[in-house]
Protein backbone atom coordinates (compact mmCIF):
# COMPACT_ATOMS: atom_id res chain seq x y z
CA UNK A 1 0.00 0.00 0.00
CA UNK A 2 1.92 3.00 -1.22
CA UNK A 3 0.73 6.51 -1.58
CA UNK A 4 -0.22 6.97 -5.21
CA UNK A 5 0.51 10.01 -7.29
CA UNK A 6 -2.62 11.67 -8.56
CA UNK A 7 -2.21 12.52 -12.19
CA UNK A 8 -3.78 15.41 -14.04
CA UNK A 9 -6.07 12.97 -15.84
CA UNK A 10 -7.49 11.66 -12.57
CA UNK A 11 -8.13 15.22 -11.39
CA UNK A 12 -9.97 15.92 -14.61
CA UNK A 13 -12.16 12.81 -14.21
CA UNK A 14 -12.93 13.75 -10.61
CA UNK A 15 -13.85 17.29 -11.64
CA UNK A 16 -16.10 16.00 -14.41
CA UNK A 17 -17.84 13.59 -12.03
CA UNK A 18 -18.48 16.35 -9.50
CA UNK A 19 -19.82 18.64 -12.23
CA UNK A 20 -22.21 15.91 -13.41
CA UNK A 21 -23.44 15.37 -9.84
CA UNK A 22 -24.00 19.10 -9.26
CA UNK A 23 -25.74 19.48 -12.62
CA UNK A 24 -28.03 16.55 -11.79
CA UNK A 25 -28.79 17.76 -8.29
CA UNK A 26 -29.71 21.18 -9.68
CA UNK A 27 -31.97 19.73 -12.38
CA UNK A 28 -34.36 17.86 -10.12
CA UNK A 29 -37.72 19.23 -9.13
CA UNK A 30 -37.89 19.06 -5.33
CA UNK A 31 -41.30 20.71 -5.04
CA UNK A 32 -43.00 17.48 -3.98
CA UNK A 33 -40.86 17.36 -0.84
CA UNK A 34 -42.20 20.75 0.26
CA UNK A 35 -45.71 19.37 0.66
CA UNK A 36 -44.43 16.66 2.96
CA UNK A 37 -44.78 17.32 6.67
CA UNK A 38 -43.44 15.24 9.56
CA UNK A 39 -46.97 14.74 10.92
CA UNK A 40 -47.93 13.03 7.64
CA UNK A 41 -44.97 10.73 7.91
CA UNK A 42 -45.84 10.00 11.51
CA UNK A 43 -49.40 9.10 10.58
CA UNK A 44 -48.12 6.66 7.96
CA UNK A 45 -45.66 5.15 10.42
CA UNK A 46 -48.42 4.75 13.01
CA UNK A 47 -50.55 2.92 10.44
CA UNK A 48 -47.63 0.72 9.42
CA UNK A 49 -47.03 -0.23 13.04
CA UNK A 50 -50.47 -1.87 13.22
CA UNK A 51 -50.55 -4.60 10.61
CA UNK A 52 -53.94 -5.98 9.70
CA UNK A 53 -53.37 -9.53 10.95
CA UNK A 54 -56.83 -10.61 9.81
CA UNK A 55 -55.60 -10.52 6.21
CA UNK A 56 -52.97 -13.24 6.75
CA UNK A 57 -55.40 -16.10 6.26
CA UNK A 58 -59.16 -16.02 5.88
CA UNK A 59 -59.71 -19.05 3.66
CA UNK A 60 -61.08 -17.02 0.75
CA UNK A 61 -58.10 -17.59 -1.52
CA UNK A 62 -57.63 -13.80 -1.64
CA UNK A 63 -55.64 -13.65 1.59
CA UNK A 64 -51.96 -12.98 2.11
CA UNK A 65 -50.75 -16.58 2.32
CA UNK A 66 -52.48 -17.77 -0.84
CA UNK A 67 -51.36 -14.66 -2.75
CA UNK A 68 -47.77 -15.10 -1.61
CA UNK A 69 -47.89 -18.75 -2.65
CA UNK A 70 -49.26 -17.63 -6.01
CA UNK A 71 -46.43 -15.10 -6.33
CA UNK A 72 -43.85 -17.80 -5.64
CA UNK A 73 -45.62 -20.04 -8.15
CA UNK A 74 -45.41 -17.32 -10.83
CA UNK A 75 -41.71 -16.83 -10.15
CA UNK A 76 -40.96 -20.56 -10.12
CA UNK A 77 -42.80 -21.42 -13.32
CA UNK A 78 -41.39 -18.33 -15.05
CA UNK A 79 -37.83 -19.24 -14.11
CA UNK A 80 -38.43 -22.90 -15.01
CA UNK A 81 -39.64 -21.93 -18.50
CA UNK A 82 -36.72 -19.53 -18.89
CA UNK A 83 -34.21 -22.18 -17.81
CA UNK A 84 -35.54 -24.74 -20.28
CA UNK A 85 -35.68 -22.26 -23.18
CA UNK A 86 -32.36 -20.56 -22.35
CA UNK A 87 -30.46 -23.78 -23.05
CA UNK A 88 -31.20 -23.92 -26.81
CA UNK A 89 -30.47 -20.17 -27.00
CA UNK A 90 -27.18 -20.81 -25.24
CA UNK A 91 -26.32 -23.60 -27.69
CA UNK A 92 -26.93 -21.12 -30.50
CA UNK A 93 -24.99 -18.22 -29.05
CA UNK A 94 -21.89 -19.80 -27.50
CA UNK A 95 -19.07 -18.92 -29.86
CA UNK A 96 -16.93 -21.91 -28.84
CA UNK A 97 -19.59 -24.26 -30.25
CA UNK A 98 -19.72 -22.47 -33.60
CA UNK A 99 -16.05 -22.06 -34.40
CA UNK A 100 -16.64 -22.78 -38.09
CA UNK A 101 -19.64 -20.43 -38.35
CA UNK A 102 -19.15 -17.47 -35.98
CA UNK A 103 -22.15 -15.64 -37.46
CA UNK A 104 -24.54 -18.16 -35.80
CA UNK A 105 -23.27 -17.19 -32.37
CA UNK A 106 -23.71 -13.54 -33.24
CA UNK A 107 -27.37 -14.13 -34.13
CA UNK A 108 -27.93 -15.99 -30.85
CA UNK A 109 -26.39 -13.16 -28.83
CA UNK A 110 -28.48 -10.62 -30.69
CA UNK A 111 -31.66 -12.56 -29.80
CA UNK A 112 -30.62 -12.53 -26.12
CA UNK A 113 -29.95 -8.80 -26.19
CA UNK A 114 -33.31 -8.05 -27.77
CA UNK A 115 -35.15 -10.24 -25.24
CA UNK A 116 -33.36 -8.52 -22.38
CA UNK A 117 -33.94 -5.05 -23.74
CA UNK A 118 -37.60 -4.69 -22.79
CA UNK A 119 -38.36 -4.07 -19.12
CA UNK A 120 -40.33 -6.89 -17.48
CA UNK A 121 -43.21 -4.51 -16.93
CA UNK A 122 -43.59 -4.03 -20.68
CA UNK A 123 -43.67 -7.80 -21.23
CA UNK A 124 -46.30 -8.06 -18.54
CA UNK A 125 -48.43 -5.47 -20.32
CA UNK A 126 -48.05 -7.34 -23.63
CA UNK A 127 -48.97 -10.70 -22.11
CA UNK A 128 -51.92 -9.30 -20.16
CA UNK A 129 -53.23 -8.42 -23.61
CA UNK A 130 -52.43 -11.86 -25.04
CA UNK A 131 -53.69 -14.24 -22.34
CA UNK A 132 -55.82 -11.87 -20.32
CA UNK A 133 -55.12 -10.47 -16.87
CA UNK A 134 -54.02 -13.04 -14.31
CA UNK A 135 -51.03 -14.90 -12.93
CA UNK A 136 -50.30 -16.67 -16.21
CA UNK A 137 -49.46 -13.33 -17.85
CA UNK A 138 -46.92 -12.80 -15.06
CA UNK A 139 -45.43 -16.25 -15.66
CA UNK A 140 -44.94 -15.47 -19.35
CA UNK A 141 -43.52 -12.00 -18.68
CA UNK A 142 -40.93 -13.34 -16.25
CA UNK A 143 -40.22 -16.32 -18.47
CA UNK A 144 -39.54 -14.34 -21.64
CA UNK A 145 -37.48 -11.67 -19.87
CA UNK A 146 -35.36 -14.26 -18.10
CA UNK A 147 -34.67 -16.28 -21.26
CA UNK A 148 -32.58 -13.29 -22.31
CA UNK A 149 -30.93 -12.89 -18.90
CA UNK A 150 -30.17 -16.58 -18.38
CA UNK A 151 -29.26 -17.10 -22.03
CA UNK A 152 -26.57 -14.46 -21.75
CA UNK A 153 -25.18 -15.78 -18.46
CA UNK A 154 -25.28 -19.41 -19.67
CA UNK A 155 -23.44 -18.39 -22.83
CA UNK A 156 -20.75 -16.60 -20.85
CA UNK A 157 -20.21 -19.67 -18.68
CA UNK A 158 -20.10 -21.95 -21.72
CA UNK A 159 -17.50 -19.74 -23.38
CA UNK A 160 -15.39 -19.53 -20.22
CA UNK A 161 -15.40 -23.27 -19.47
CA UNK A 162 -12.37 -25.49 -19.29
CA UNK A 163 -12.03 -27.17 -22.73
CA UNK A 164 -9.56 -29.87 -21.67
CA UNK A 165 -12.18 -32.54 -20.83
CA UNK A 166 -13.89 -31.81 -24.16
CA UNK A 167 -10.62 -32.37 -26.00
CA UNK A 168 -10.13 -35.59 -24.05
CA UNK A 169 -13.54 -36.91 -25.12
CA UNK A 170 -12.92 -35.85 -28.74
CA UNK A 171 -9.47 -37.50 -28.64
CA UNK A 172 -10.97 -40.92 -27.83
CA UNK A 173 -13.47 -40.55 -30.67
CA UNK A 174 -16.49 -39.02 -28.96
CA UNK A 175 -18.75 -36.96 -31.20
CA UNK A 176 -20.15 -33.49 -30.53
CA UNK A 177 -23.13 -34.66 -28.45
CA UNK A 178 -21.06 -37.15 -26.45
CA UNK A 179 -18.63 -34.35 -25.60
CA UNK A 180 -21.61 -32.21 -24.64
CA UNK A 181 -23.06 -34.86 -22.35
CA UNK A 182 -19.91 -36.26 -20.74
CA UNK A 183 -17.54 -33.28 -20.65
CA UNK A 184 -19.50 -30.05 -20.86
CA UNK A 185 -22.70 -30.85 -18.97
CA UNK A 186 -21.09 -32.11 -15.75
CA UNK A 187 -18.92 -29.01 -15.57
CA UNK A 188 -21.69 -26.54 -16.31
CA UNK A 189 -24.68 -28.06 -14.51
CA UNK A 190 -23.79 -26.78 -11.01
CA UNK A 191 -23.12 -23.26 -12.34
CA UNK A 192 -26.30 -23.24 -14.39
CA UNK A 193 -28.36 -24.46 -11.43
CA UNK A 194 -26.85 -21.77 -9.27
CA UNK A 195 -27.63 -19.07 -11.85
CA UNK A 196 -31.20 -20.30 -12.22
CA UNK A 197 -31.69 -20.28 -8.46
CA UNK A 198 -30.33 -16.75 -8.32
CA UNK A 199 -32.81 -15.73 -11.00
CA UNK A 200 -35.60 -17.42 -9.09
CA UNK A 201 -34.81 -15.01 -6.23
CA UNK A 202 -34.93 -12.09 -8.65
CA UNK A 203 -38.15 -13.44 -10.17
CA UNK A 204 -39.88 -13.54 -6.78
CA UNK A 205 -39.11 -9.85 -6.36
CA UNK A 206 -40.42 -9.02 -9.84
CA UNK A 207 -43.47 -11.24 -9.45
CA UNK A 208 -44.47 -9.22 -6.42
CA UNK A 209 -44.49 -6.07 -8.54
CA UNK A 210 -46.08 -7.36 -11.74
CA UNK A 211 -49.52 -7.16 -10.13
CA UNK A 212 -49.24 -3.43 -10.84
CA UNK A 213 -50.30 -4.08 -14.43
CA UNK A 214 -52.73 -6.91 -13.70
CA UNK A 215 -50.33 -9.82 -14.05
CA UNK A 216 -51.35 -11.54 -10.82
CA UNK A 217 -49.66 -12.08 -7.50
CA UNK A 218 -49.41 -9.93 -4.42
CA UNK A 219 -48.73 -6.65 -6.29
CA UNK A 220 -52.33 -5.75 -7.09
CA UNK A 221 -53.74 -5.84 -3.53
CA UNK A 222 -50.69 -3.91 -2.36
CA UNK A 223 -51.22 -1.14 -4.89
CA UNK A 224 -54.92 -0.93 -4.02
CA UNK A 225 -54.06 -0.70 -0.34
CA UNK A 226 -51.45 2.01 -0.98
CA UNK A 227 -53.85 4.03 -3.12
CA UNK A 228 -56.56 3.74 -0.48
CA UNK A 229 -53.94 4.75 2.12
CA UNK A 230 -54.95 1.67 4.09
CA UNK A 231 -51.62 1.49 5.94
CA UNK A 232 -52.59 -1.49 8.12
CA UNK A 233 -53.11 -3.54 4.96
CA UNK A 234 -49.93 -2.16 3.30
CA UNK A 235 -47.99 -3.04 6.39
CA UNK A 236 -49.08 -6.68 6.54
CA UNK A 237 -48.48 -7.20 2.80
CA UNK A 238 -45.03 -5.61 2.89
CA UNK A 239 -44.21 -7.72 5.93
CA UNK A 240 -45.35 -10.81 4.06
CA UNK A 241 -43.28 -9.95 0.96
CA UNK A 242 -40.17 -9.15 2.99
CA UNK A 243 -40.38 -12.35 5.05
CA UNK A 244 -41.03 -14.48 1.94
CA UNK A 245 -38.16 -12.97 -0.03
CA UNK A 246 -35.88 -13.23 3.00
CA UNK A 247 -36.68 -16.92 3.61
CA UNK A 248 -36.35 -17.81 -0.08
CA UNK A 249 -32.99 -16.01 -0.26
CA UNK A 250 -31.80 -18.03 2.72
CA UNK A 251 -33.02 -21.27 1.13
CA UNK A 252 -31.51 -20.62 -2.30
CA UNK A 253 -28.33 -19.35 -0.67
CA UNK A 254 -28.05 -22.64 1.22
CA UNK A 255 -28.66 -24.73 -1.91
CA UNK A 256 -26.18 -22.66 -3.90
CA UNK A 257 -23.50 -23.16 -1.27
CA UNK A 258 -24.14 -26.92 -1.50
CA UNK A 259 -23.81 -26.81 -5.28
CA UNK A 260 -20.37 -25.26 -5.13
CA UNK B 1 -13.26 -32.01 -12.77
CA UNK B 2 -13.06 -35.42 -11.12
CA UNK B 3 -14.44 -38.71 -12.33
CA UNK B 4 -17.07 -38.77 -9.58
CA UNK B 5 -18.53 -35.54 -10.97
CA UNK B 6 -19.58 -37.18 -14.22
CA UNK B 7 -23.20 -38.07 -14.70
CA UNK B 8 -22.72 -41.83 -14.28
CA UNK B 9 -22.38 -41.27 -10.57
CA UNK B 10 -25.18 -39.94 -8.38
CA UNK B 11 -27.62 -40.20 -11.26
CA UNK B 12 -30.38 -41.39 -8.90
CA UNK B 13 -29.90 -38.26 -6.78
CA UNK B 14 -30.10 -36.04 -9.84
CA UNK B 15 -33.18 -37.90 -11.01
CA UNK B 16 -34.84 -37.23 -7.65
CA UNK B 17 -34.02 -33.51 -7.90
CA UNK B 18 -35.45 -33.38 -11.42
CA UNK B 19 -38.59 -35.16 -10.18
CA UNK B 20 -38.91 -32.66 -7.32
CA UNK B 21 -38.51 -29.72 -9.69
CA UNK B 22 -41.12 -31.16 -12.04
CA UNK B 23 -43.57 -31.52 -9.15
CA UNK B 24 -42.94 -27.89 -8.15
CA UNK B 25 -43.37 -26.73 -11.75
CA UNK B 26 -46.58 -28.73 -12.07
CA UNK B 27 -47.87 -27.26 -8.82
CA UNK B 28 -47.01 -23.75 -9.97
CA UNK B 29 -48.70 -24.35 -13.31
CA UNK B 30 -51.89 -25.48 -11.57
CA UNK B 31 -51.71 -22.54 -9.18
CA UNK B 32 -51.23 -19.90 -11.86
CA UNK B 33 -53.71 -21.42 -14.27
CA UNK B 34 -51.06 -21.84 -16.94
CA UNK B 35 -52.50 -22.77 -20.30
CA UNK B 36 -49.91 -22.65 -23.03
CA UNK B 37 -52.37 -23.32 -25.82
CA UNK B 38 -53.75 -19.86 -25.05
CA UNK B 39 -50.42 -18.32 -26.01
CA UNK B 40 -50.48 -19.89 -29.44
CA UNK B 41 -54.15 -19.20 -29.99
CA UNK B 42 -53.64 -15.53 -29.25
CA UNK B 43 -50.28 -15.28 -30.97
CA UNK B 44 -51.98 -12.90 -33.37
CA UNK B 45 -52.19 -10.34 -30.56
CA UNK B 46 -48.41 -10.49 -30.14
CA UNK B 47 -48.10 -10.01 -33.90
CA UNK B 48 -50.34 -6.93 -33.83
CA UNK B 49 -48.47 -5.52 -30.86
CA UNK B 50 -45.08 -6.09 -32.43
CA UNK B 51 -46.31 -4.74 -35.74
CA UNK B 52 -47.28 -1.47 -34.12
CA UNK B 53 -44.06 -1.36 -32.11
CA UNK B 54 -42.17 -1.77 -35.38
CA UNK B 55 -43.34 1.67 -36.55
CA UNK B 56 -41.71 4.07 -34.13
CA UNK B 57 -42.93 7.63 -34.28
CA UNK B 58 -39.62 9.50 -34.41
CA UNK B 59 -41.27 12.90 -34.28
CA UNK B 60 -41.97 12.17 -30.63
CA UNK B 61 -38.24 12.18 -29.72
CA UNK B 62 -37.98 15.90 -28.80
CA UNK B 63 -40.75 15.40 -26.23
CA UNK B 64 -38.96 12.59 -24.42
CA UNK B 65 -35.44 14.06 -24.31
CA UNK B 66 -36.19 16.14 -21.25
CA UNK B 67 -37.79 13.28 -19.20
CA UNK B 68 -34.89 11.06 -20.22
CA UNK B 69 -32.41 13.64 -18.95
CA UNK B 70 -34.44 13.89 -15.74
CA UNK B 71 -34.26 10.11 -15.37
CA UNK B 72 -30.48 10.25 -15.70
CA UNK B 73 -30.24 13.09 -13.19
CA UNK B 74 -32.43 11.18 -10.75
CA UNK B 75 -30.20 8.12 -11.11
CA UNK B 76 -27.01 10.13 -10.53
CA UNK B 77 -28.28 11.96 -7.45
CA UNK B 78 -29.92 8.84 -6.02
CA UNK B 79 -26.79 6.77 -6.56
CA UNK B 80 -24.53 9.37 -4.92
CA UNK B 81 -26.84 9.75 -1.92
CA UNK B 82 -27.21 5.99 -1.56
CA UNK B 83 -23.45 5.39 -1.67
CA UNK B 84 -22.73 8.19 0.80
CA UNK B 85 -25.11 6.62 3.32
CA UNK B 86 -23.95 3.11 2.52
CA UNK B 87 -20.29 3.72 3.42
CA UNK B 88 -20.64 4.25 7.19
CA UNK B 89 -23.18 1.42 7.48
CA UNK B 90 -20.95 -0.92 5.50
CA UNK B 91 -18.10 -0.20 7.92
CA UNK B 92 -20.38 -1.01 10.85
CA UNK B 93 -21.52 -4.21 9.16
CA UNK B 94 -18.09 -5.87 9.40
CA UNK B 95 -16.49 -7.33 12.49
CA UNK B 96 -13.18 -6.11 11.07
CA UNK B 97 -14.24 -2.61 12.10
CA UNK B 98 -16.60 -3.12 15.03
CA UNK B 99 -14.97 -6.16 16.71
CA UNK B 100 -18.47 -6.75 17.99
CA UNK B 101 -20.70 -9.52 16.64
CA UNK B 102 -23.94 -8.05 17.99
CA UNK B 103 -23.62 -4.62 16.36
CA UNK B 104 -22.56 -6.21 13.08
CA UNK B 105 -25.40 -8.74 13.22
CA UNK B 106 -28.05 -6.10 13.84
CA UNK B 107 -26.79 -3.79 11.10
CA UNK B 108 -26.52 -6.66 8.62
CA UNK B 109 -30.05 -7.76 9.39
CA UNK B 110 -31.33 -4.23 8.76
CA UNK B 111 -29.43 -4.05 5.46
CA UNK B 112 -30.82 -7.46 4.46
CA UNK B 113 -34.36 -6.30 5.15
CA UNK B 114 -33.89 -3.12 3.11
CA UNK B 115 -32.53 -5.18 0.23
CA UNK B 116 -35.54 -7.49 0.13
CA UNK B 117 -38.04 -4.72 -0.73
CA UNK B 118 -38.56 -4.77 -4.50
CA UNK B 119 -37.66 -1.49 -6.17
CA UNK B 120 -41.04 -0.75 -7.66
CA UNK B 121 -42.89 -1.49 -4.39
CA UNK B 122 -40.56 0.90 -2.58
CA UNK B 123 -41.34 3.56 -5.18
CA UNK B 124 -45.09 2.96 -4.86
CA UNK B 125 -44.85 3.21 -1.09
CA UNK B 126 -42.77 6.40 -1.14
CA UNK B 127 -45.09 7.96 -3.72
CA UNK B 128 -48.01 7.31 -1.37
CA UNK B 129 -46.15 8.72 1.62
CA UNK B 130 -44.34 11.71 0.08
CA UNK B 131 -46.24 12.36 -3.10
CA UNK B 132 -45.73 12.17 -6.84
CA UNK B 133 -42.53 13.68 -8.18
CA UNK B 134 -38.91 13.34 -9.10
CA UNK B 135 -37.69 13.77 -5.54
CA UNK B 136 -39.55 10.57 -4.64
CA UNK B 137 -37.75 8.78 -7.44
CA UNK B 138 -34.41 10.04 -6.15
CA UNK B 139 -35.25 8.79 -2.68
CA UNK B 140 -36.29 5.37 -4.02
CA UNK B 141 -33.05 5.03 -5.95
CA UNK B 142 -31.08 6.18 -2.92
CA UNK B 143 -32.65 3.55 -0.66
CA UNK B 144 -32.23 0.84 -3.30
CA UNK B 145 -28.58 1.81 -3.89
CA UNK B 146 -27.99 1.92 -0.16
CA UNK B 147 -29.07 -1.71 0.20
CA UNK B 148 -27.13 -2.93 -2.82
CA UNK B 149 -23.87 -1.03 -2.37
CA UNK B 150 -23.58 -1.47 1.39
CA UNK B 151 -23.43 -5.24 0.87
CA UNK B 152 -20.80 -4.93 -1.86
CA UNK B 153 -18.69 -2.61 0.31
CA UNK B 154 -18.84 -4.74 3.44
CA UNK B 155 -17.87 -7.77 1.43
CA UNK B 156 -14.91 -5.76 0.11
CA UNK B 157 -13.90 -4.68 3.62
CA UNK B 158 -13.86 -8.29 4.75
CA UNK B 159 -11.22 -9.19 2.18
CA UNK B 160 -8.77 -6.36 2.97
CA UNK B 161 -5.24 -6.75 4.23
CA UNK B 162 -5.36 -6.57 8.05
CA UNK B 163 -1.72 -5.45 8.41
CA UNK B 164 -2.37 -1.68 8.26
CA UNK B 165 -5.13 -2.07 10.88
CA UNK B 166 -2.74 -3.78 13.25
CA UNK B 167 -0.13 -1.11 12.60
CA UNK B 168 -2.58 1.69 13.37
CA UNK B 169 -3.88 -0.13 16.44
CA UNK B 170 -0.39 -0.63 17.83
CA UNK B 171 0.26 3.11 17.75
CA UNK B 172 -3.02 3.76 19.59
CA UNK B 173 -5.44 4.75 16.82
CA UNK B 174 -9.14 4.70 17.67
CA UNK B 175 -11.85 3.02 15.55
CA UNK B 176 -12.64 6.08 13.43
CA UNK B 177 -8.96 6.65 12.72
CA UNK B 178 -8.52 3.00 11.76
CA UNK B 179 -11.51 3.20 9.42
CA UNK B 180 -10.24 6.39 7.80
CA UNK B 181 -6.52 5.63 7.53
CA UNK B 182 -6.20 1.83 7.40
CA UNK B 183 -9.36 0.58 5.73
CA UNK B 184 -10.65 3.37 3.50
CA UNK B 185 -7.49 3.69 1.34
CA UNK B 186 -7.66 -0.01 0.56
CA UNK B 187 -11.25 0.02 -0.68
CA UNK B 188 -11.67 3.49 -2.22
CA UNK B 189 -11.09 2.26 -5.75
CA UNK B 190 -13.60 -0.56 -5.20
CA UNK B 191 -16.20 1.84 -3.78
CA UNK B 192 -15.81 4.04 -6.85
CA UNK B 193 -16.19 1.03 -9.11
CA UNK B 194 -19.32 -0.14 -7.23
CA UNK B 195 -20.76 3.35 -7.51
CA UNK B 196 -20.55 3.23 -11.29
CA UNK B 197 -21.95 -0.29 -11.30
CA UNK B 198 -24.87 0.91 -9.15
CA UNK B 199 -25.40 3.79 -11.56
CA UNK B 200 -25.74 1.31 -14.44
CA UNK B 201 -28.30 -0.74 -12.50
CA UNK B 202 -30.15 2.39 -11.40
CA UNK B 203 -30.45 3.88 -14.88
CA UNK B 204 -32.15 0.65 -15.97
CA UNK B 205 -34.38 0.56 -12.91
CA UNK B 206 -35.28 4.24 -12.91
CA UNK B 207 -36.74 4.03 -16.40
CA UNK B 208 -39.76 2.17 -15.02
CA UNK B 209 -40.08 4.04 -11.71
CA UNK B 210 -42.26 6.66 -13.35
CA UNK B 211 -44.84 3.93 -13.81
CA UNK B 212 -45.94 4.46 -10.22
CA UNK B 213 -45.46 8.23 -10.33
CA UNK B 214 -41.85 8.60 -9.28
CA UNK B 215 -40.87 10.84 -12.19
CA UNK B 216 -38.70 10.49 -15.27
CA UNK B 217 -39.22 8.67 -18.55
CA UNK B 218 -41.44 6.01 -16.93
CA UNK B 219 -44.24 8.57 -16.69
CA UNK B 220 -44.21 8.92 -20.48
CA UNK B 221 -44.00 5.15 -20.91
CA UNK B 222 -46.99 4.70 -18.64
CA UNK B 223 -49.15 7.32 -20.35
CA UNK B 224 -48.23 6.12 -23.86
CA UNK B 225 -49.12 2.55 -22.91
CA UNK B 226 -52.37 3.65 -21.30
CA UNK B 227 -53.32 5.65 -24.41
CA UNK B 228 -52.37 2.65 -26.62
CA UNK B 229 -49.89 4.83 -28.52
CA UNK B 230 -47.50 2.02 -29.34
CA UNK B 231 -45.57 4.10 -31.91
CA UNK B 232 -44.53 6.25 -28.95
CA UNK B 233 -43.91 3.27 -26.69
CA UNK B 234 -41.42 1.88 -29.18
CA UNK B 235 -39.61 5.24 -29.47
CA UNK B 236 -39.40 5.46 -25.68
CA UNK B 237 -38.06 1.93 -25.39
CA UNK B 238 -35.53 2.58 -28.15
CA UNK B 239 -34.38 5.76 -26.40
CA UNK B 240 -34.04 3.92 -23.09
CA UNK B 241 -32.01 1.21 -24.83
CA UNK B 242 -29.63 3.68 -26.42
CA UNK B 243 -29.17 5.69 -23.22
CA UNK B 244 -28.62 2.54 -21.14
CA UNK B 245 -26.07 1.32 -23.67
CA UNK B 246 -24.21 4.66 -23.58
CA UNK B 247 -24.22 4.80 -19.77
CA UNK B 248 -23.02 1.18 -19.60
CA UNK B 249 -20.18 1.85 -22.03
CA UNK B 250 -19.09 5.05 -20.26
CA UNK B 251 -19.21 3.54 -16.80
CA UNK B 252 -17.41 0.41 -17.93
CA UNK B 253 -14.67 2.58 -19.42
CA UNK B 254 -14.29 4.53 -16.18
CA UNK B 255 -14.36 1.35 -14.11
CA UNK B 256 -11.57 -0.13 -16.20
CA UNK B 257 -9.51 3.03 -15.62
CA UNK B 258 -10.11 2.72 -11.88
CA UNK B 259 -9.11 -0.91 -11.68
Amino acid sequence: MTKQKTSLQQWLIAAAVILVILFSAAGIDYSSLAAFTPSMGLEVLKGLMHPNWGFVYDGSGEDLLSLLLLTIGIAFLGTAIATVLAIPIMLLSASNLWKAHPWVARIGKFVCNVLRAFPELVYAIIFVRVVGPGPFAGVLAIGVHQIGMLGKLYTEEMEAMDEVPVEAVRAVGGNFWQAMLYARAPQLMPIYSSLSLNHFEIAVRSASTLGLVGAGGIGAPLIFAIQARNWAQVSIILLGVIITVFLLDLLTGYIRKKLR
Amino acid sequence: MKLKDTIHFNWYKNLFVVFLLLVCAGGSAALTGADFSEVFENAGQIGIFMGRLAHPDFSYIPDILNPMLKTLQMSVVGTVLGVLFAIPFAFLATTVVTRNRVVTGVIRFLLDVIRTIPNLLLAALLVAVIGIGEATGVLTIAVFTFGMVSQLIYEAIETIDEGPIEAAESVGANKVQIAAWSIAPQILAQIASYTFYALEVNVRASTVLGYVGAGGIGVMLNSSLALLKYERVSVIILTILIVVAIVDALSEMIRRRLA
